[in-house]
Formats: C-alpha cells, sequence, structure tokens
C-alpha cells in the first residue's frame, strides 16, 4: 500500500522534472524538435547536417576541439598528481582533524568559481605578485609570461578542481584497512613498494572517479580559458561562447554543443559504470 | 598509523596553502589603498565604500539574492521530491531515463545546459529576464539537492517508517513526522548547495537571461574582462566573508544536532536494555 501511495503521491512533480528535464535534451540535439514554430524553426529544419559540415571544414574547431582534450587531459593528470598526496595524508592524519580538514578541502568549492578564478589574474600577470616575488629573491631578471597562456589554464583547472580529485580518492583511502599495509611490510615489502602493490590499486576506484570528475566539466570550461587563457588558448567552451554571443550564430553554436555532448556522453557513461561497479563492491 | 610522516605534513601544507593563499592575497588586496592593484600603498577601506555606492552593483546583487532564494527553494522541493521518488519508488516505469536526467546536468558542461534552456525559453516564445534565471537555475540546482538527499534518503532506516504507518500514521503523516526531520540535515545542505550555485553561475545565467536582468557574477564578469579592479577585490572579498562564515555555522549547526542524536540514540538504547 504504502509503495502506491507514494507512487501516486510524487508521480505528479516527477512528471514535471521529466518534462522539464526532457525538453533540456531535446533541445540540445535541435533538428530533433518536432513542435518548434515560427522563425527558429525555419532556421533550424534547414539546419540538417550543414553546420556539421561547417565544423569539419574550418580547421578552427578541430583545433579547438582537440586543445580542449589536450588540456583536460594534462590538467586531470595534474590535478591527480597534486591531489593524491593531499588525499592521502588527509587519511593518515589523526581522525579528530579529518573532519576539519574535510571543511578546509570542500569550502572553497562552495566559494564563487569566478572568484577563485580571477583572484590568479592578479598573482599570474606581468607584473602580478608572482613575478614581483621571483624578482624580489632574485630567481627571475626579466617577467615570466604566465597570463594569457596555456600554462594559466592548467593552474586554474587544477586549482578550481583539485578538490573534486581530493574527495573521492580520500574516501577510497581513509576505507582502506592500514593492516594491510602492515602485513606487506612484515612480508618484506618496502614502504614504496607497498604503497605501489596495495594503496595504490585500493584506491583505484577512487582515482577513476576523481579523474573524470576533473576531466568532464574541464573539457566545457569556458570561465577559466577566458580569463586566464588569453585569445591564446583555444577551448572549445569559449568557442562556443563566442560563437553564440559575438557572432550569433545559433545554429553552428549547436552544432558545437551537439559534438562536444558526443565526445562526453562515452567518459560520461564510463564514469557512472565505474561508480556502479564501485556502490556493488561496498554492498 | 594516525602519525603524520613529515612527507604527509609537506603536502598537507603545501595543498591548503594552494587552495587558500590566491583567496587571502584578493582579500588582502582589497584594504589596498592604491589603485594598481599589485602595489601596495597601505591600508584603506576606500574601496568597500565605492562597492556599496555603486547603484549597478547593488541591483545586481539584489537580483541574484533573490534569484538564489527563490530558485533554491522551489529547487529543494522538487529535488527532496525526486530523491524519494528514486530511493522509495523501487522500479516504475522510465526509472533509468529519471535518475539518468537527475545525475546528466551534474556533469553537463554550463555551456551546453545553458544553450538548450535558452533555446528552449526561445521557442516557447517567453520573455527572457529574471523568471528564466530563476527556472534555469532551479533546474540544474534541483538535480544536485536530490543526489544529497538521496544520498541520506539511501542509509535510512526504512522500519520506522513503517512503524509509523503500522501506528495509524497516514503516509504523509509518516512522511512530515518521521522522515523530514531524519533528512532534513540534508535537505538544509541541499539548499544551501543550490543557493551557492545560484549565486555563483555565471554561464548559465549569461544565457538565459535577457536586457532587463544582469546578476551579480555578470556584472563582475563584466568588470573582470578589463582586468584587475580593487572594487572587485573587495566585492570578492565580501562574498568569500559571507559563504565562509555561512558554511561554517551550517556545519557546527549540523555537528550539534548529530552530537545530540548520537546522545538520544545511546539514552534510547538504554532505555530498551532496561526494559
Amino acid at each position: 500500500m504504502p509503495y502506491l501511495w507514494l507512487l501516486t503521491l510524487f508521480l505528479i512533480p516527477f512528471v514535471i522534472v521529466f518534462k522539464i528535464a526532457l525538453s533540456d535534451a531535446a533541445l540540445a540535439i535541435p533538428p530533433y524538435m518536432p513542435t518548434m514554430k515560427d522563425g527558429l524553426s525555419a532556421m533550424l529544419s534547414q539546419l540538417d547536417f550543414e553546420n556539421f559540415v561547417f565544423l569539419t571544414e574550418d580547421d578552427l574547431y578541430w583545433k579547438a576541439y582537440l586543445s580542449s582534450l589536450k588540456i583536460a587531459f594534462i590538467s586531470t593528470v595534474l590535478t591527480l598528481l597534486l591531489g593524491y598526496p593531499i588525499a592521502y595524508a588527509m587519511a593518515r592524519a589523526p581522525h579528530e582533524w579529518r573532519a576539519t580538514l574535510m571543511m578546509l578541502i570542500i569550502l572553497p568549492f562552495w566559494t564563487s568559481f569566478l572568484i577563485r578564478v580571477y583572484a590568479w589574474v592578479g598573482i599570474l600577470s606581468t607584473e602580478g605578485l608572482l613575478n614581483r616575488f621571483l624578482f624580489w629573491i632574485g630567481a627571475i631578471s626579466e617577467p615570466l609570461m604566465i597570463l594569457n597562456t596555456s600554462t594559466a589554464v592548467y593552474i586554474g583547472i587544477v586549482y578550481t578542481y583539485i578538490p573534486f580529485m581530493i574527495l573521492p580518492i580520500y574516501a577510497a583511502l581513509e576505507r582502506l584497512d592500514a593492516s594491510l599495509i602492515e602485513a606487506a611490510e612484515d612480508l618484506g615489502c618496502s614502504r614504496v613498494k607497498a604503497f605501489w602493490l596495495i594503496t595504490i590499486p585500493l584506491s583505484k576506484g577512487g582515482i577513476i572517479a576523481g579523474c573524470f570528475l576533473v576531466f568532464i566539466p574541464a573539457l566545457g570550461e569556458f570561465v577559466i580559458p577566458s580569463l586566464l587563457g588569453g585569445s591564446g588558448t583555444l577551448m572549445i567552451g569559449k568557442v562556443l561562447f563566442e560563437e553564440f554571443f559575438s557572432n550569433r550564430d545559433w545554429p553552428v553554436a549547436s552544432a558545437v554543443a551537439v559534438i562536444l555532448l558526443i565526445i562526453l556522453i562515452i567518459p560520461i557513461i564510463l564514469f557512472q559504470r565505474n561508480e556502479q561497479r564501485q556502490q556493488e563492491a561496498d554492498g | 598509523m594516525n602519525r603524520l610522516s613529515s612527507f604527509n605534513v609537506v603536502s598537507l601544507t603545501f595543498g591548503f596553502a594552494f587552495l587558500y593563499l590566491p583567496m587571502l592575497i584578493l582579500v588582502i588586496y582589497s584594504f589596498n589603498e592604491s589603485k594598481l592593484v599589485t602595489v601596495w600603498a597601505g591600508f584603506s577601506t576606500k574601496w568597500y565604500g565605492e562597492l556599496l555606492s555603486n547603484e549597478a552593483f547593488l541591483d545586481a546583487a539584489w537580483v541574484t539574492l533573490k534569484v538564489a532564494v527563490i530558485s533554491s527553494s522551489i529547487a529543494t522541493v522538487l529535488g527532496t521530491m525526486a530523491a524519494y521518488t528514486l530511493v522509495r519508488g523501487g522500479r516504475f516505469f522510465g526509472r533509468t531515463l529519471f535518475s539518468g536526467m537527475i545525475y546528466a546536468p551534474l556533469v553537463m558542461p554550463e555551456v551546453i545546459t545553458g544553450l538548450s534552456l535558452l533555446l528552449l525559453f526561445i521557442s516557447i516564445g517567453m520573455d527572457r529576464g529574471v523568471v528564466t534565471i530563476m527556472l534555469a537555475h532551479t533546474t540544474f540546482s534541483m538535480c544536485f539537492v536530490s543526489v544529497v538527499v538521496s544520498s541520506r534518503l539511501a542509509t535510512f532506516d526504512r522500519s520506522l517508517e513503517e512503524a509509523a504507518l503500522d501506528l495509524g500514521a497516514s503516509p504523509f503523516e509518516a512522511f512530515r513526522i518521521i522522515t523530514l526531520p531524519i533528512i532534513a540535515p540534508a535537505v538544509v545542505s541541499g539548499w544551501l548547495l543550490a543557493f551557492t550555485l545560484s549565486l555563483d553561475d555565471l554561464v548559465i545565467a549569461s544565457f538565459s537571461t535577457g536586457p532587463s536582468a544582469t546578476t551579480l557574477p555578470m556584472k563582475i564578469w563584466s568588470s573582470v574582462r578589463m582586468g584587475v579592479s580593487p572594487e572587485i577585490n573587495a566585492l570578492s572579498s565580501i562574498l568569500i566573508g559571507l559563504v565562509a562564515s555561512g558554511v561554517i555555522l551550517a556545519s557546527l549547526i549540523l555537528k550539534q544536532r548529530t552530537v545530540r542524536l548520537k546522545r538520544e540514540k545511546r539514552v534510547g538504547g538504554k532505555v530498551r536494555k532496561a526494559n
């Protein structure tokens, strides 16, 4: 009985939710939206493959997709290299610290994304704080050009997405049974070898989840390349935004979005699979 | 194993320095006298004064706040319902699709979500402005709420609800008296999450707004593109301060609640034993 009752009570909002989400999905692929009216539908019905052909002909888009993939990939690796030691140290910290450490990792996530990216503009610019500091300690004699290069984009992505990497790895490492490592060490493993053979494989789920959580949003990132990357850095999110707002070419922008979506489907499905496997392993 | 090796201490220190130094610098430089953001010229609060007399910023802040409060409240109601359906609903027609729709916006790039929403608003001929931003924000933050709430619901002892139903409560009463108080911390943190997401959002708001409404992130964005400005530093510091104190306060309240709940449970266990 309660089953049936709840189903009816929550069916109505469910239908609303369903409708909202479904119409979004249909609209992300304009040619498949059958109920379009007036001018827009005329515009979109001509769309067909022309825009996609246009995308393949103009190598700007190719380059943008490829460089987005490259930037997202490299920054994911960097985030992992930086995030893993932090997550590891957190999981090894005394119990009573852990809640506070978690809090400190999550707190930046609550603060405005835009502001956190903006904070780097002042640090990385030619007369910025980093250059002044390096100059002051005598490491450089010429100011480094960091802002408006892809280095700045890497720094920005690593900085803003590192909590997404740390949290799942930390969750995996915290569950890890420390006696396994002790056993390995007792059996003659060196610490490095024990880490490599026990800790890494057992935190694999967390590593994979973290990498996807960084890679997927980084691929479509718009704010970071626009603020830190300057005109030299091509990323597809930025191209889409400019296509839409500066060039006002909506069909092309939609086509760019559809292809980005197709590229993203693979990592999203892999991510969901990984999550499911994790849950099954836990249950 | 509860001893930190020096390597761990170093990585923690570096990690947190990396996370917090940029924001700290931003806050420090918001008190800078000089217009040049990178040159320190003495302590001053004049940028805060200038910010507070800037009508455009205040208007944008008001719009943002309105959007955030309303959209996060609707999102919390819808998201909680969705979570309840997902966790308690069992198998029903279209369940996979439904859960897919809940999870997809979490990882969807904002440019795509924004674009699709904009096309929706245009195709149904809706005037774009504050209302459309609210709708857009409700749609994506609802999903975050439902994820937070459903993780709490999944670990929830179902027999409590069933006991209430056996004792004659109507399903709605059971939900209100039993379920809701227990999942309340998750609902509150879901609301907070939706609220900050809405305060934060630049991309989706830029897509779904019209000429009549500008939010604070959009305002910040247009001035930040010109380069660093001390006014934005001041504004950022205010926002960082507000969010930090809000989150710390919320976590303290939650902590108190869990401590109390634990104590009650312990007392309850003792009573049961005595019987």
